[in-house]
């Protein structure tokens, strides 16, 4: 059985030589054109004059093109028609393509497009929350809101009450490799797109939409791209159109990749917001009602924005029972980039709500925050038979109403609950409990350097919350010689994707992982793909390159069944052999007999996600399959003078049910936290007050570091199966590691509480860098 | 340009018809084919385009090849990863290791890790963190990539390693000393007389030694710098000699080599060099252009302000010493004349006073938000000499003064340190921007001088001591 090994990620090789092929090492003909974005200095303006004479006249110009060389300016949204190619009359951020160069060299088309004179009649801009709560300015006509119970009156009549305001910072994403596409034109009219996209179907509608074709002349091909996290679900259109566009109109190949400066500048990232709550909670720190206002700075177009705040609403309960609750969502439209999808696609944000919430709720009742984040779990399991709440002889006989699952805010029955259990292991594996009193020892001793510690858990919801894209599809040929090629829907962007639904597939056929042919995501082999995106990737093509393979494998297991005069479920597949009867054959001696009877030896298969119903206005269905859980303990030391600070120590166990590769999930799972707790931390973007981004190379933006990662860092699989029928028992595991780096930040508000009385709560701004860490300190101690 | 002749993964090349500023990472890409290099950032701060560079004295060094002019690699060894492997494709021991341990996810940053794990395992390295903070992965939290170099600890080293130490252009190219290049080109001296010679009849002239920054005004500003000067290949401006109570610093020393220098003597300053950018930036940046730069957040200025050093500016063959820190006037001035550059520095043999802070959002590879030096002199419980300069705190490099005046003649204990904490508003009003707010610099200057107090007394001060 190759499910299930910790085989190497299958470029491994190819990646360590410097053979693994991105799309700017793809080879184009000697006469292919480059392109760049000449971009807008203004925040918002309308567009006064355009003089492109110096670009033109620049050396290895070929063309430059504005809004006045379209009669139909290519839009580029996923999500509304309101992301022109080019700036039409109007520019609505510092950043925004206004004109497009066509050069001969990278560089020449960089530097001609510096070389573009645009005048601006100034308009507001609107850059904070704040700004865009003052002008109302918004996408959809009001808040989203969804409640259950009532909360207002359930505070009211809590023992006591706790409230806050605090705001969280957005990312970038830096991925490593930049934005980048290329186009190469076919004869009548087709195009074949090489684009570094999680989604190669957008790519393909939004440039056929260009282009004013069929979706079956264009063609995207997708081998792999250099790191995505959601910053490529749709974030390459506008390079993917202009490269088309460019290709279509001169008849040669094109290729565009923005600078890291102008790919920071230009594309959206993780959204910020600021979150204000309101919780009444009892002497054990139980929320009885709770009040959630999110105010998301969205920017300048739609693009995902809606989906993205749907699922931190959709997360704001993480594992807590919230019996009255009250969320209120702002999706605010400002002047400044698309903030668009990144890993856990609103689900952090919403999950380092509710864990401040409790942090400040055991600040409050001084708990640890362990006891009051265990005292508000959901239920774990149903205990049998209802009763009548008494006790009796010993036992609790439960009342109607607490048999059963308990539900989320939007009335989802929370049946796979583990985090009991789960929680339980890692403090114990973790030490947790000696570890406090030892920090706590610790920092009695030093009064200048305090450490901290905190175990937070996740419970990440698993589905496309816009039910359609919960399909895949899967294409697997077998040739006469036993080769066997797979295709499919996903796409590669490091997460080992390709590795884990080639060993599903193997796996089926009984054959090495390595004797299946990996091939590029490419629309005209799988159509109508998805986005490979909500961890979605192997639970959706996994299943569909099982149905497609197990097709094929049934029917070389009747074909030898009806040679041999056997049952098919005779023929067995197994350590690349083939047996029926007695009969020994090689995987290829089975295939070759196959082919000589005109047995079909290539097959489609299709998956839809069972069970998910949902209703996005109201706020209510089943929008996710299952649950993923994790947890973390992460212990960090700050320094009061600076607030420099440091993670020492992470725990981690996480749940990818019967993992499909322990050594892949392992490397999502590290990645994740890391990634997930530079979020937190050093991982900050700065805008000045006239809209720009001052925070737009790796110079000023910094992600962690080798040496940033934690020193001691212990990562374990939970391994039990998925009680839901999915691929290999396995489950989702891109996005959910990635919010346990939020114990990060409440490991730092730990250390921070330690330099105080206790009579101040350290509310921890994020993300929690050295000068944010210092001004809590100096909060907790100007008593 | 001349030409350049240089070996590129074992075969000897000669490049001809480029731009002086034409980068090492544009060339091997755009004119050779060879994508295993890649770019990242274009700005030597991620590490995705790492090449190993050995020179004429057999030191494999990571370099970053965006922004790596080619007359710089003159004469040199170049490996890039399609080089790594042996010629029958045996994989080089970090290679395999970095298969093995999963230590690629997307791969894009890989072929930059695995050639600096290479040079560090040529080197005999197993500071990991140190070698590897160069370079940026987004995707693996960089544990396995860890647990690769450690596997790759002590494995034989590739044959090519002693053929490409043996490699030596027997003419170095690019025209050699004596400024015989057509106008508009390279001048590459190979000695500090030709230097001086030909800046003073070229005073406008862009002087290039690490290029670690003036790389990013041709790969991000796209300026023409013509005419133009490489240093990197004058011996006799990089050496470091000791004079009696003193040591003296040339200017085209490397912060690398100056790292290693600065161990003995002065390790709080060696411990801020480590913390410097990264193994590819501080092989190429030289002290001489974090000084002459000007930069008001370089960190070498003010540990070198603080040890009381000396500038040696030369002109032709005039020279003049002056005290670091009246070289810096103003912001991004400097007290240097036309064709006038800086020859080299001095300072003290020992200072066991001095202690170097730097604090930055990230502690690998960040610019300074602040930097602040102390070298204290107590004498019987008195202070009896002060020296403290800050970067970040100021248009330039700058002492404070009025601090220093402060503790001058006081009791070496917290009251006085308290008393002189006002002063530093006195000595600094400095600005916010994406690195920090003003107020942030300024609190926390004061607070160093409170950790400087604990310091010497003995007690921890640093995050990056603490176990968990």
């Amino acid at each position: 059985m190759t499910m299930g090994k910790p085989l190497p990620h299958d470029s491994g090789p190819l990646h360590v030589s410097g053979q693994a092929r991105y799309v700017d090492d793809i080879p184009l003909p000697g006469n292919a054109l480059h392109l760049a974005f000449g971009l807008s200095t203004c925040a918002h303006g309308d567009i006064a004059g355009t003089d492109l004479s110096a670009a033109r006249a620049a050396p290895g110009v070929v063309m430059v093109l504005s809004a006045a060389d379209f009669t139909d300016m290519p839009d580029c949204s996923p999500s509304a028609h309101d992301e022109p190619l080019l700036a039409t009359g109007r520019v609505h951020h510092v950043g925004q393509a206004v004109f497009l160069v066509v050069a001969d060299s990278h560089l020449a088309a960089r530097r001609a497009a510096r070389l573009g004179k645009i005048d601006y009649t100034p308009l507001p801009a609107l850059l904070t929350v704040d700004d865009a709560l003052a002008a109302n300015s918004r996408f959809e006509s009001g808040p989203v809101i969804w409640q259950r119970g009532d909360a207002s009156a359930a505070i009211a009549a809590a023992p006591q009450t706790i409230e806050g305001s605090f705001e969280v910072g957005g990312q970038e994403h830096f991925y490593l490799e930049g934005q980048v596409a290329a186009a190469i034109p076919g004869e009548g009219g087709d195009m074949l797109v090489h684009s570094s996209t999680q989604h190669p179907t957008e790519i393909q509608h939004k440039v056929a939409h260009a282009l004013h074709l069929p979706m079956s002349q264009v063609r995207v091909e997708t081998r792999r791209m250099g790191g995505g996290f959601g910053g490529k679900e749709s974030q390459g259109n506008a390079l993917a159109i202009a490269c088309a566009v460019v290709a279509a109109r001169t008849g040669r190949p094109a290729r565009m990749r923005y600078d890291r400066d102008d790919d920071m500048v230009i594309t959206g990232k993780r959204h910020d917001l600021r979150i204000r709550y309101r919780a009444g909670i009892d002497a054990q720190g139980r929320i009885l009602g709770l009040e959630f206002t999110h105010l998301f700075r969205c920017g300048w177009s739609l693009d995902l924005s809606l989906p993205v705040a749907d699922r931190a609403m959709l997360h704001a309960d993480n594992c807590y029972w919230l019996p009255a609750i009250r969320i209120e969502s702002h999706r605010l439209k400002t002047n400044t980039q698309s903030a668009t999808a990144y890993r856990g696609f609103g689900g952090p944000q919403g999950m380092v709500g509710i864990e401040r919430v409790i942090d400040h709720a055991a600040h409050a009742t001084g708990r640890d925050p362990l006891d009051v984040r265990r005292i508000n779990f959901y239920r774990a399991e149903s205990p049998k038979g209802a009763g009548t709440g008494k006790r009796f002889g010993g036992q609790y006989s439960p009342k109607p109403e607490e048999i059963g699952p308990q539900t989320t805010p939007y009335h989802m029955p929370v049946e796979d609950f583990i985090a009991h259990e789960l929680v339980a292991e890692l403090e114990r594996t973790s030490d947790y409990q000696a570890r406090k009193a030892a920090i706590a020892a610790w920092n009695a001793k030093n009064p200048i350097l305090k450490k901290g510690i905190a175990l937070t858990p996740v419970k990440f919801g698993i589905s496309f919350t816009l039910t359609m894209y919960n399909q895949a599809g899967a294409l697997v040929h077998v040739y006469q010689d036993g080769s066997v090629i797979l295709n499919h829907g996903g796409t590669e962007m490091g997460q080992g994707l390709f590795q884990k639904v080639a060993q599903v597939t193997a796996g089926v056929f009984g054959i090495d992982a390595s004797a299946v042919k990996i091939t590029a995501t490419d629309t005209a082999k799988v159509p109508n793909t998805s986005a490979t995106a909500a961890s979605s990737g192997a639970d959706l093509n996994g299943m569909a390159a099982q149905v497609a393979a197990t097709t094929l494998r049934d029917r070389i297991a009747a074909h030898l069944a009806a040679k041999h005069q056997a049952d098919p479920s005779e023929v067995t597949f197994a350590g690349g052999r083939v047996t029926v009867k007695g009969t020994d054959l090689s995987f290829a001696e089975a295939a070759q007999s196959a082919y000589q009877a005109r047995v079909p030896l290539f097959a489609t298969g299709f998956y839809a996600t069972p069970k998910i119903v949902w209703d996005r206005i109201k706020g209510t269905g089943r929008p996710f399959y299952y649950f993923a859980y994790g947890a973390a303990v992460t212990e960090v030391v700050i320094d009061t003078l600076t607030g420099e600070n440091r993670i020492l120590r992470t725990d981690i166990l996480h749940d990818t049910g019967t993992s499909l590769n322990p050594a892949i999930d392992v490397g999502q799972i590290e990645g994740a936290y890391v990634q997930g707790a530079g979020w937190l931390t050093t991982e900050e973007l700065v805008w000045d007050d006239k809209g720009n981004l001052k925070t737009h190379a790796p110079s000023t933006y910094k992600i962690p570091a080798c040496s940033d990662r934690p020193r001691i860092f212990n990562v374990a699989l939970w391994g039990r199966p998925n009680p839901e029928d999915t691929v290999g028992k396995s489950k989702a595991v891109g996005e959910p590691p990635f919010m346990l780096g939020i114990s990060a930040l409440y490991a730092l508000s730990d250390a921070i509480a330690a330099c105080g009385d206790g009579t101040r709560y350290p509310a921890l701004d994020a993300p929690a860098t050295a000068e944010r860490v210092l001004a809590a300190v100096e909060r907790m101690r100007d008593v | 340009m001349s030409e350049v002749a240089f070996l590129l993964n074992g075969t000897p090349v000669r490049v001809t018809g480029h731009p002086p500023t034409r980068t090492l990472l544009d060339w091997l890409r755009e004119a050779r084919g060879l994508t295993g290099t890649k770019e990242g950032c274009n700005e030597g701060d991620c590490g995705a385009c790492t090449v190993m560079v050995t020179d004429a004295e057999g030191t494999a060094r990571a370099l970053n090849a965006c922004i790596l002019f080619l007359p710089q690699i003159a004469g040199q060894a170049v490996r890039t990863v399609e080089g790594l492997a042996n010629p029958d494709g045996t994989l080089h021991p970090v290679q395999t290791a970095m298969i093995d341990h999963h230590g690629a996810q997307c791969g894009f940053c890989t072929p930059g890790f695995v050639m600096s794990m290479a040079c560090a395992h040529a080197n005999g390295r197993t500071d990991h963190d140190d070698q590897l903070a160069g370079n940026l992965c987004r995707c693996t939290g960089y544990a396995p990539i860890i647990r690769a170099a450690e596997a790759a600890e002590g494995t034989p080293r590739p044959a090519w390693l002693a053929t490409d130490r043996d490699f030596i252009f027997a003419q170095v190219s690019s025209g050699g000393s004596g400024g015989r290049q057509p106008p508009g080109d390279a001048f590459t001296p190979t000695t500090t007389d030709d230097l001086a010679t030909w800046y003073a009849a070229n005073p406008d002239a862009t002087l290039i030694a690490g290029a670690t920054d003036v790389g990013l005004w041709v790969t991000k500003q796209l300026r023409d710098l013509a005419p133009v000067a490489f240093l990197n290949g004058i011996a006799d401006l990089a050496r470091i000699e000791p004079h009696g109570d003193t040591i003296r610093i040339g200017a085209g020393v490397t912060l690398s080599a100056l790292w290693e220098a600065m161990k003995a003597p002065h390790p709080s300053f060696a411990e801020l060099i480590r913390r410097y950018s990264s193994v590819q930036v501080r092989n190429a940046a030289t002290i001489g252009g974090n000084i002459a730069n000007g930069s008001p957040i370089g960190d070498g200025p003010p540990a070198l302000i603080a040890m009381a050093a000396t500038l040696h500016l030369r002109h032709g063959d005039t020279r003049r010493d002056l005290a670091l820190e009246d070289f810096f006037l103003a912001y991004r001035k400097q007290d240097r004349n036309p064709g006038e550059f800086v020859e080299a520095v001095t300072i003290p043999a020992t200072a066991p006073a001095l202690r170097c802070y730097k604090i930055s959002k990230r502690f690998d590879q960040d610019i300074s938000a602040v930097c602040g030096c102390f070298n204290v002199t107590v004498t019987n419980g008195t202070v009896t000499q002060a020296r403290i300069a800050f970067g970040g705190m100021a248009g330039t490099p700058k002492r404070a003064s009025h601090v220093e005046a402060a503790l001058l003649g006081q009791p070496w204990t917290m009251a006085t340190i308290t008393a002189a904490l006002p002063a530093f508003a006195q000595d600094y009003a400095p600005m916010s921007d994406m690195r920090a707010s003003a107020a942030y610099r300024l609190t926390t200057a004061q607070n160093l001088l409170t950790r400087y107090f604990h310091d010497l007394a003995g007690a921890p001060v640093s995050v990056l001591e603490v176990t968990p």
